[in-house]
């Protein structure tokens, strides 16, 4: 069989981050491709040089044998390439029919003139749903009122009436019920029959085997192998998902793990928060693994009353709790990281000053005005504490870099002196220096008795810096490791598999 | 690494000459531009034609417009908690025939003079701080866009005021009610209500935790919301003080002259929005000051005032005021760009 699609020596460079370096990728017509890595390791780049979103630094991309260069993602479909991402990009005012042909509705002309032929158009769009063994769609109906696996029905009929013949999904089942999942296969494979290339990209790895011919593998950026599915195993994909060793970056400090900080027992918020017992306790550093969408962050902001719990209890210190609102949980002593600094951890205008003392205004208010000194030198201690690069107690946040503004959210929440930190992502877009900064910072914090919860997407993190990991799967949690038990295999294993082997140990081990 | 890049090189280093720094300070900021434009236009204007600068005409400029400036001080508190008040002008409206009619319909009816004086003052305020909560209300608990809210309000003010009151002109209005009129060591009153509101507005938004969480849920609502703070009381706060700044300019418009016309004063919410956003109030929420803003609110009127004087028609100045706008609402963009690009 002879490629369809060739990528070589593809890179491309972010500011900071090396995001693809040296990536070779093939496929051939009718074949299904998988494509796996960790969150980060660059897939999602990938899938947008194809198809045309990014442009490579280096390297080339040959389409049929011929080089290609793609200036937007139109040349790429002109060329057949059409992709389906997570989240679809349907007009939801629309009908199943306009959306199907979308930019390339049949016309009609009178002279002239000329107008939508609505007629084809619906016969256009049955035809289509019909080859893809789609008969219970109603093509006048609004995608408003589809269900998700039928939207994504209408997504694969859109990319097909543009004659797609490499076809890319970006995690096509992450939101579907088992029964559109099937569905889906059956639809992949008769696109498979009919000679499309699919590049299938997944965290699951039962998909993989149930699904692929050929499975692509990333890491950090940087190119694994391509393995035929069939001579290959579960253990292995972990593996080379997994690759690295565990550097000592992550200097952990022995501290000493005494009782309950926190404790919540069958906490539920749906849709990502199901049934969730767990225990934190002061000294420890508590890790939370688990794939991007798997409910870590969620179950995060149920416990700190951004989203308060549907149902379930919530203890501090072994006393039940209500918290139904941040205020409430900055009372109980909880401070919360949030996962963006941008969005959520900071007001970029304001100073670092005002940003490090936005959590405990109140308790610097003296009589009607915020106690100046105070904040002042609550201000001048936290740079030096945290070790912040900043002209000054002045400067205005949005000037800092990205490890140093994450410092300030840190401080920010040090301020309010809290018995339970809740990190979400501490290191993420972190130069390494700050990192290792910010580790060491968090190991100092258990060890004056802290209980910290940590989520993050870095395994080696994860590994580094716990002594206790949780890990979560489409919110609830599934597994749980001490620290001289964990491996990144098993923890990998736990985050992607539908099997859930460490489920009874880890509600067992909690019953202890 | 040169001493550019490094932030942690000690501040002394960096000191140049105080009196340069202090300098570039000043016009660094919004209201610094704005006072030296001001001079700029007086000493230009001034050269050109004296009698702008006689105390007749800056006291017109500066007493006679200052209830603008007291309203765009309720109006910056609005913007900066990242919304907006368009029914200012409708409300404003409803206050001075609602004053008007308690003064004279109170005093009719034979109670005493003290009594009806101290009911129409306060009238307005009690009005507008009502208004401000409703708005507030439908803003900050109900979720709908504060755009809507106040053009709805906006609507309804004015709808109403023209069926109760249909324009009318209240006369015979009781001796001691034409609290505006007042002066105090020969200057009137309504300079007095700017500067000590501006002043107070200032330091309040700038020094309480309330008026820190005012600019903190402007800036960004979902951090201050992660830190504690209420943003929606918050929003209802900046609403019923915007409110109770709009009343104290309809109390200062009502007890202005011998006589109210019972309407809508024309374009007042548009001059509002205007001054605050000259005066460097982000109209993205979460920075300016209300020294801006009033600074901004004499400009306006003394570039009016100025046309005047070097005989451009008048009709010119709604065309400047324009400009003035997208010059700094584009300054305000180009400083956000350039700072999300560091």
């Amino acid at each position: 069989m002879t490629p369809i699609l060739e990528l070589d020596h593809i890179s491309k460079q972010f500011p900071g981050v090396k995001a693809l370096n040296d990536v070779h990728f093939e496929m051939t017509t009718g074949e299904i491709h998988a494509l796996l890595g960790e969150n980060g390791a660059g897939k999602s780049t990938l899938i947008k040089i194809i198809s045309g979103v990014y442009a490579p630094d280096a390297g080339t991309m040959r389409l049929d044998g011929k080089d290609v260069h793609f200036n937007d993602p139109r040349e790429a479909q002109a060329r057949g390439i059409a992709t389906i991402y997570q989240e679809l990009s349907l007009y939801p005012e629309l009908t199943v029919a306009e959306n199907i042909f979308m930019g390339h509705a049949p016309r009609r002309k009178w002279g002239p003139f000329s107008a939508i032929d609505w007629n084809a158009m619906y016969e256009g769009a049955r035809e289509l749903l019909a080859s893809l063994n789609i008969h219970d769609l109603d093509v006048k109906r609004k995608v408003i009122t589809l269900t998700v696996g039928n939207r994504q029905r209408v997504e694969i009929a859109k990319a097909l009436s543009l004659n797609a013949r490499v076809l890319i999904m970006d995690e096509p089942t992450a939101a579907l019920t088992e029964t559109d999942v099937q569905r889906l296969f059956e639809i992949v494979r008769l696109l498979k029959e009919r000679n499309v290339g699919i590049i299938y990209i997944s965290h699951r790895l039962q998909e993989v085997f149930e699904l692929a011919d050929r499975v692509t593998v990333l890491r950090d950026g940087q190119y694994v192998d391509t393995r035929q599915v069939a001579d290959t195993t579960e253990d292995d994909l972990v593996r080379m998902v997994v690759g690295r060793t565990i550097s000592d970056l992550f200097p952990k400090l022995p501290s000493e793990v005494k009782g309950n900080v926190l404790e919540v027992r069958n906490l539920t918020r749906k849709p990502l928060t199901k049934n969730v017992s767990m225990n934190v306790r002061s000294g420890e550093i508590v890790g939370l693994a688990g794939l991007v969408g798997s409910g870590r962050s969620e179950l995060a902001q149920v416990v700190f009353g951004f989203t308060p719990a549907e149902s379930g209890e919530i203890l501090i210190e072994g006393k039940s709790v209500q918290i139904r609102n941040p205020g409430q949980a900055m009372k109980m002593g909880i401070a919360y990281v949030p996962e963006d600094r941008g969005t959520q951890g900071l007001v970029r205008q304001m100073k670092v000053r005002e940003n490090v003392s936005l959590a405990v205004l109140h308790s610097l208010t003296k009589g009607a005005f915020v106690d100046r000194p105070a904040e002042r030198s609550l201000a001048e201690r936290t740079i030096k504490q945290l070790n912040i690069r900043a002209y000054s107690r002045e400067q205005v946040v949005n000037k800092l870099s990205g490890g140093n503004q994450q410092k300030v959210v840190v401080g920010k929440w040090l301020a309010s002196k809290p018995r339970l930190l809740i990190m979400d992502e501490p290191t993420r877009g972190v130069d390494v220096g700050a990192k290792a900064e910010i580790h060491r910072l968090i190991s100092e914090l258990a060890q004056q008795g802290l209980a910290i919860l940590m989520i993050s997407s870095e395994l080696p993190e994860v590994m580094g810096m716990s002594d206790r990991i949780l890990v979560m799967r489409e919110g609830r949690l599934v597994a749980e490791y001490q620290r001289d038990e964990a491996s990144q295999e098993a923890i990998v294993a736990a985050m992607m598999s539908d099997t859930d082997m460490n489920k009874t140990k880890a509600v067992e081990s909690y019953a202890v | 690494m040169t001493a550019l890049e490094t932030p942690t090189t000690t501040p002394e280093k960096l000191r140049v000459n105080p009196i340069v720094q202090s300098l570039r300070r000043l016009l660094g900021s919004q209201e610094g531009i704005l006072v030296l434009v001001l001079l700029v236009l007086m000493a230009v204007v001034g050269a050109s034609n004296p009698r702008f600068l006689s105390q007749n005409n800056l006291t017109d400029v500066f007493a006679a417009n200052a209830y603008l400036a007291v309203a765009a001080i309720g109006m910056s508190m609005v913007i900066i908690s990242g919304n907006i008040d368009i029914s200012v002008g409708a409300l404003v409206g409803v206050m001075i025939t609602l004053s008007g009619n308690l003064a004279v319909g109170l005093a009719g009816m034979g109670w005493p003079l003290w009594l009806v004086i101290a009911i129409s003052w306060a009238a307005p305020l009690a009005v507008g701080m009502l208004v401000g909560a409703i708005n507030g209300f439908f803003v900050a608990y109900l979720r709908i866009p504060s755009i809507v809210v106040t053009l709805g309000m906006f609507s309804i003010l004015k709808g109403g005021l023209i069926l109760v009151a249909g324009g009318n002109t209240i006369y015979n209005l009781p001796p001691g009610y034409t609290l505006a009129q007042q002066s105090v060591l020969d200057i009137p009153v309504t300079i007095y209500f700017m500067v000590i509101l501006t002043i107070i507005a200032f330091v309040w938004l700038r020094y309480s935790a309330t008026g820190r969480a005012i600019y903190a849920v402007g800036g960004n609502a979902e951090a201050a919301r992660l830190s504690g703070i209420n943003p929606r009381r918050i929003v209802m706060t900046a609403f019923v003080l915007n409110g109770l700044m709009v009343g104290v300019c309809g109390l200062m418009l009502a007890t202005q002259f011998n006589q109210i016309q019972a309407t809508a004063p024309p374009g007042l919410e548009l001059f509002v929005i205007t001054a605050s956003v000259v005066g460097g109030v982000s109209i993205l929420g979460g920075t300016g000051t209300v020294i801006g803003s009033t600074l901004a609110s004499v400009l306006v009127k003394a570039i009016g005032s100025a046309m005047l004087f070097i005989n451009v028609s008048p009709y010119w100045l709604k065309a400047v005021q324009g400009t003035l706008i997208l010059i700094t609402v584009l300054a305000d963009i180009l400083r956000r760009r350039r700072q999300s690009r560091q």
